[in-house]
């Protein structure tokens, strides 16, 4: 399912549809609006922003002693803690837990981790088989598509789409598209899967080292459908996702619903802490590039995300190319700071998938500089090699030209007679600048020009 | 050296000097009139508040608002003449066709609509879940402000599972359309008791 094309590339095919782009764009700038209402009804708004950035700098300083009390806390409540140094060591510990108690169907609740790590492929080819609950999630699983958006995984869909697919792999009328009777039908398939699974699967939003408990958040109620009717309930966590104490749940639980959708908090906010009886917990500790970003002190801070998403519903790149033109399961400008730090080379691109606006900075509930992350990334991968040629090429023109008083001039001199005389030169099929716009017609003379000549002019007088 | 360590050790390596925690006493707000605030608040999301003045009201309240001819459930032993008091024992699967569960909440928050249960109070973990209807008796002397206030009356309580929720379930998946019952209740019923 990976593409190789780049992020220009698959946001031209996105764009090829004038009217999805419209109604994707508006769709999620009203979240953004939504957000915004939300956020100015918080009192002490930008003071909460900062306690989360000031708490999730601490977590990242003090991480080793954090996790060390967190898995003594989670032994102590009879959960099963499991280290994962990678993606292919994540899924082994999962196969082997289901494999244990030979479970062949699991549920999923929401989680990016797991969509990282090709959790739903490896254990597909092992003969166990997955389904994602949360609807969104749902549907792009049967469309076989990764989710566009961490919040809202089919939000580029279009609900005629949804009931075409509907229509396919759960029998409904041909044409049924309106989103309450698609609902229903899924949560009655759904909540026979729920009722069926032995084992099930959530992500983690928040743990508690203090504690020993890790909080689920959902709108749906999926992932406590799954966890409460299995025997077998598994968590997979990022090592980032660890907070102190029980009370900066507080903090964190008046964010992150806030920002994401403008709703005061998820529906289900669930305190998962020691196993039913009869029931097994099992928590999987997922590094998978986690300790490699905490020893870059220039993008370190991109590991205080809490995936609310508010950063994609603002990022004008993100409303107008789409979440799958990032070619990584987080899109959007906090995937384009998260995503070079595990592959340089594959996802060179990303970074470069901003106008630096910072308007994600301005709205990220935990106050990462997501466009300086940008903009320095780009330093890096042009240092390290992996830009494209045209655009070091171009760069080095660049630097040349401001680097000389008189190839500066003539360059100028050059560019004006070409745009005012033979505009055809430039304005083609083969220079994107021109693709989604036209330029203003040039000026006769520079401003260095003009200058020279009214000075004189002046003196004169 | 396995996995634990191989990560404990480059985290070690890895982690900045320490950076102090922030005061968190500061985040306050005060409300005028709560139970106001809080039917407002819960209202907005989807929910139903309806006030009453001792438990014993809302028995005739249940068959006007639900279908109790069919299965409903509860933990309140007051109300085991209206309803099925809940065996913590059995097999949660078996709750699957309840129609209405009604349940004591622990506390409820002001600035969000949500109540804060824990598996005492639920029964069992899978029944605010599981029913197509919920619904949760709120003392008013149990209303806090905010989530901090919550979290300070939680403190080190002790359970294995506990959870806020905060109106039906819901979702916008599918173009953005609101579309309340998702997996959980189609709705949410707040038994406000005023004295």
């Amino acid at each position: 399912m990976k593409s190789t094309a780049d992020h220009a590339t698959l946001a031209e095919q996105f764009n090829r549809d004038e009217e999805r782009v419209d109604w994707h764009d508006g769709a999620l700038w009203w979240i953004r609006q939504k957000r915004d209402r939300s956020a100015n009804q918080t009192p002490q708004w930008e003071e909460l922003r900062e306690a989360a950035s000031a708490i999730k700098s601490n977590v990242i300083s003090n991480l080793h002693d954090y996790l060390v009390q967190f898995e003594d806390n989670l032994k102590k409540n009879g959960v099963k803690v499991y280290w994962a140094a990678d993606a292919e060591e994540h899924n082994q510990i999962v196969y082997s837990i289901l494999k244990a108690k030979e479970i062949t169907q699991m549920v999923k609740s929401k989680s990016m981790l797991t969509e990282e790590c090709g959790l739903n492929e490896y254990l597909h080819e092992r003969g166990i088989d997955v389904i994602n609950s949360d609807l969104g999630e749902y549907i792009q699983q049967i469309d076989n598509e990764p989710p566009s958006h961490i919040v809202l995984p089919c939000i580029h869909k279009r609900k005629e789409e949804i009931g075409e697919l509907f229509h396919e792999h759960l029998g409904t009328e041909k044409g049924l598209s309106d989103p309450t009777l698609l609902t229903r039908v899924a949560r009655k398939h759904l909540r026979n899967v729920f009722l069926t699974r032995r084992a099930a699967l959530t992500g983690v939003n928040f743990a508690v080292a203090e504690t020993g408990e890790y909080v689920v958040c959902t709108n749906e109620g999926n992932a406590d459908m799954g966890a409460h009717l299995s025997e077998v309930q598994i968590a997979s966590m990022g090592l980032e996702k660890l907070i102190p104490e029980r009370k900066h749940l507080g903090v964190f639980l008046r964010l992150l619903a806030r920002s994401a959708i403008g709703q005061p908090i998820t529906i289900y906010s669930s305190h998962f802490k020691k196993p039913r009886p009869g029931q097994e917990m099992h928590l999987i500790l997922v590094d998978k590039g986690r300790s490699s970003l905490m020893a870059r002190p220039d993008f370190r801070d991109s590991l205080k995300c809490i995936k609310c998403g508010g950063c994609m519903n603002t990022c004008p790149v993100y409303r107008k190319s789409g979440g799958l033109s990032y070619h990584n399961t987080i899109s959007g400008p906090i995937g384009a700071i998260l995503a070079p730090n595990l592959d340089m080379q594959q996802h060179a691109d990303l970074p470069f998938a901003s106008t630096l606006c910072g308007s994600c900075s301005n709205v990220c509930p935990v106050k990462i500089p997501i466009h300086d992350q940008l903009y320095k990334w780009r330093q890096v991968i042009v240092k390290e090699g992996y830009v494209a040629n045209r655009k070091t090429f171009s760069m080095k023109a660049m630097s040349l030209t401001f680097s000389s008083p008189e190839m500066y001039q003539t360059a100028g001199k050059t560019g004006r007679w070409i745009l005012n005389h033979a505009p055809f030169a430039v304005n083609h099929k083969l220079n994107p600048w021109y693709r989604q716009r036209d330029m203003p017609g040039s000026p006769k003379q520079s401003f260095g020009e003009w200058y020279k000549k009214n000075i004189n002019s002046k003196d004169k007088h | 050296m396995n996995s634990r360590e191989a990560i404990l050790a480059a985290v070690k390596k890895n982690q900045p000097a320490l950076s102090p925690l922030p005061d968190i006493s500061m985040f306050k707000v005060v409300e005028a009139d709560i139970a106001s605030r809080y039917t407002e608040v819960f209202t907005g999301i989807g929910g139903q508040v309806i006030a009453v003045s001792e438990l014993e009201h809302i028995k005739p309240l249940l068959s006007e608002h639900f279908d109790i001819s069919k299965r409903t459930v509860t933990t309140l032993p007051e109300l085991s003449d209206v309803a099925e008091l809940i065996n913590t024992e059995v097999d949660p699967h078996s709750f699957d066709d309840v129609e209405l569960a009604i349940i004591r909440a622990r506390l409820a928050v002001a600035e969000n609509g949500a109540v804060w249960l824990t598996e005492s109070v639920m029964g069992q973990r899978i029944i605010p879940y599981i029913c197509q209807h919920l619904a949760v008796v709120v003392t008013e002397d149990s209303l806090v402000s905010t989530m901090h206030d919550a979290y300070g009356k939680i403190a080190s309580e002790d359970y294995g599972f506990g959870g806020f929720i905060g109106g039906p379930s819901k979702t916008a998946d599918i173009e953005q359309a609101l579309v309340l019952g998702a997996h959980g209740p189609l709705s949410m019923t707040i038994f406000l008791i005023k004295q």
